[in-house]
């Protein structure tokens, strides 16, 4: 490309592309061709806002303009009004940066994702890219991990357990072999940042994974990577091979004399893959079942060595810790949850995307402040924050705080910062009932709360809703949920009765006979 | 509510990769060259057999066991376990619906109804021309943007309303 050429950006996200963004970009290089416009077409992540997708900008002299909900058959009329220049049409949003959605959010993770061309790491370091690193190979393994664990980061996969403290565990073993693994098997249904942040940015997974190789004095890394997720691992893939011969991966990172590797690998469908000691055995090509813990897995973890095993957002929060300092993450957030959180807004919402924001903002807030309200327009009844295992809330807990012991003690789990809305069309007992049905298709099959009391569980909703000795079935199912939450091996067949338990605290009516 | 999967046929099953039936023999050899050396190199080598055949042959297991030195019930227990697998070759289009509750929120349950209705097959069926196979998902990751609907692990589509849903079954049926 000459270096007259203007710069635009069509996503390749998942779900840009779903909402037409693969043809909206044809339909722009073949315009621009064949009325000889010199254009560089960059496939960049999302911005997070679903509602705009397909999002077009053009890079013009003035910065970015974009245009929102540009469809093929609008590329035409773009050119028209010269959107190369910044020129005025219907679908004109003007800049990003400036959108009060946008402004007030703060993209720690996700300052990249977007904004640069995923596979280019010439891109990625002129975007802050790689600081991290560069500062983690000067500093002794000790030093990395004192700097992630004063950050205050916790694991971001759902369960909050302080990362550096998984790393200082990892480091102080002696092994032959360390690992590195990434937890991608993003499972929870509202949840997609690993997705956008693993689709918009790999290259800061990547270098998360580096800095947390090279601080415990791991070699291999694995990114366990669902199977649902085919855009997911194109885009891996290829930011692994370019890191490879940009020389940030293998044998001598970047000149230090460090030695790094990265593969990804494929799940197979399987929720409880997410779990980590399932994740672990799936990675040594057995069944995904649950270990017994301990030993943990930073002392026995994959193939019995000592394995740091985080989630994707939490690896993509460390290089900004290693680049501004522990201090500057930790100025963000409240109480002991520190930093940001990628919000996920799913579900019956207007405004669903990705909202970046320290902790301490209100569901509320992001319900109707960010979220407009509900998609469909009716009231917004329920929501479920943090995956199939997390409880239902009704409206009256919408001021509870992002805040990992906010939502503890409502008996709510942040967990991986999904919030899935419902309006009031829902029945609750149908979702009290799935959640049971989900635990029985997806559990692991080792331990019996879980195998069998979720099979029981759906029998016993479906007894109560049929009104069959109603409440012996309620005192039932009491006495199930009990035995799921303090007999189950891991936190599906223990946190199952979450949702189940909820629904009926907050949405009795929903249980009456039918 | 795992489908009923494999049903393991001793007789007649030979245990070296180089005795099975074309085009399975070139598969199963082509995954096991390319994987072997992985620390754990199972579920590659299935992936590898899928994403070349459509589905993991039942005929197959042993010679895969035999390769990686592992007993076929280690193999079997693996290939039934994930979700992923199939032990039969799927229609010419494969079309997962997202069950999970952002698309719930959405109208996922009514979708799924007419999936099943339009095309007269339940989850886990292949319509009687051999066009379609349904599959239930439990989530895709596009949950801002449901009923989601992924089509041949490849093409995902949002807001899938019971009409975009004709339609696209339409295109596939058309592609094939």
């Amino acid at each position: 490309m000459s270096a007259s050429s203007i710069k635009i950006y069509v996503p390749c996200d998942a779900t840009a592309l779903a909402l037409g963004a693969e043809s909206t970009a044809r339909a722009i290089a073949e315009t621009a061709r064949t009325r000889g416009i010199d254009i560089e077409l960059v496939r960049n992540g999302s911005r997070g806002m679903f509602w705009l997708e397909p999002l077009v900008e053009a890079a013009t002299p003035g910065g970015r303009v974009a245009y929102g909900l540009v469809k093929s058959a609008d590329v035409a009329s773009l050119f028209d009004a010269d959107f190369l220049h910044g020129g005025a049409h219907g679908s004109r949003v003007g800049a990003i940066e400036e959108q009060s959605w946008f402004k007030h959010q703060e993209r720690l993770c996700f300052a990249r994702v977007g904004v640069t061309d995923p596979l280019s790491v010439d891109d990625f370091i002129a975007h802050g890219g790689y600081a991290g690193l560069r500062n983690a190979l000067s500093l002794s393994g000790a030093d990395i991990v004192k700097a992630v664990t004063d950050s205050g980061l916790r694991g971001r996969g759902g369960a909050a357990f302080p990362t550096g403290i998984k790393w200082n565990t990892v480091l102080g073993t002696s092994a032959e072999q360390k690992y590195v693994v990434c937890n991608a098997d993003e499972g929870d249904s509202g949840t997609f940042s690993d997705r956008m942040l693993m689709e918009g940015d790999p290259l800061c997974l990547i270098e998360g994974m580096t800095i947390a190789g090279v601080a415990v004095g791991a070699t291999q890394g694995y990114i366990y990577l669902r199977s649902e997720y085919p855009h997911a691992h194109r885009a891996l893939n290829a930011a692994i091979a370019n890191a490879y011969a940009a020389g940030w991966l293998g044998a001598d990172v970047c000149g230090s004399g460090k030695h790094f590797d990265l593969e990804v690998r494929r799940g197979a469908g399987a929720y409880i893959c997410g779990e980590e000691t399932s994740l672990l055995d799936s990675l040594e090509g057995k069944r995904g079942q649950v270990r017994f813990k301990p030993p943990l897995p930073a002392i026995k973890g994959l193939f019995g060595q000592p394995t740091v095993i985080n989630n994707v957002i939490s690896f993509a929060s460390v290089p900004i810790i290693l680049d501004r300092g522990a201090q500057f993450y930790r100025d963000y957030g409240i109480g002991r949850s520190r930093g940001t959180l990628p919000i996920q807004l799913a579900g019956n919402l207007k405004r669903t995307g990705l909202v970046e924001k320290a902790f301490g903002v209100t569901l509320r807030e992001l319900l109707y402040d960010y979220g407009g309200g509900s998609f469909s327009g009716r009231p917004i009844r329920a929501v479920q924050v943090g995956g199939p295992l997390g409880a239902y809330l009704p409206e009256s807990q919408f001021d509870t705080v992002v805040d990992y012991e906010a939502f503890a003690a409502n008996g709510a789990m942040l967990g991986h910062g999904g919030i899935v809305a419902f309006d009031d069309t829902v029945d609750m007992a149908e979702q009290a009932r799935y959640a049971m049905e989900f635990c029985a298709v997806e559990s692991c099959g080792k331990c019996t709360p879980c195998r069998i009391g979720s099979i029981r569980g759906v029998e016993v909703i479906d007894r109560i809703r049929a009104g069959i000795e109603r409440e012996k079935n309620f005192a039932l199912l009491d006495d199930l949920c009990d035995t799921m939450r303090n007999g189950s091996l891991c936190a599906m067949g223990g946190l199952t009765p979450d949702p189940v338990l909820s629904a009926i605290k907050y949405f009795a009516e929903d249980f009456a006979v039918r | 509510m795992k489908p009923a999967k494999i049903n393991v046929v001793v007789e007649g099953t030979t245990r070296k990769a180089s005795e099975l039936a074309e085009p399975m023999r070139q598969a199963v050899i082509t995954a096991i060259d390319a994987n072997r050396h992985k620390p754990g190199a199972l579920l590659p080598i299935l992936h590898a057999v899928q994403d070349a055949l459509g589905y993991v042959p039942p005929e197959s297991l042993a010679a895969i066991a035999h390769e990686l030195n592992l007993t076929r019930a280690e193999v079997y227990g693996v290939v039934t376990f994930y979700h992923h697998f199939r032990d039969k070759p799927p229609g010419r289009a494969v079309v997962q619906i997202c069950r999970a509750e952002a698309c719930q929120a959405l109208g996922a349950r009514a979708l799924e109804a007419h999936a099943k209705r339009t095309l007269g097959i339940d989850f886990h069926e292949t319509t009687a021309d051999g066009a379609i196979t349904l599959e239930p998902v439990y989530c895709l990751g596009n949950c801002g943007c449901g009923p989601s609907v992924l089509v041949d692990n490849d093409e995902l589509h949002a807001r899938v309303t019971p009409a975009a849903f004709d339609k696209l079954v339409k295109a596939a049926r058309m592609a094939t």
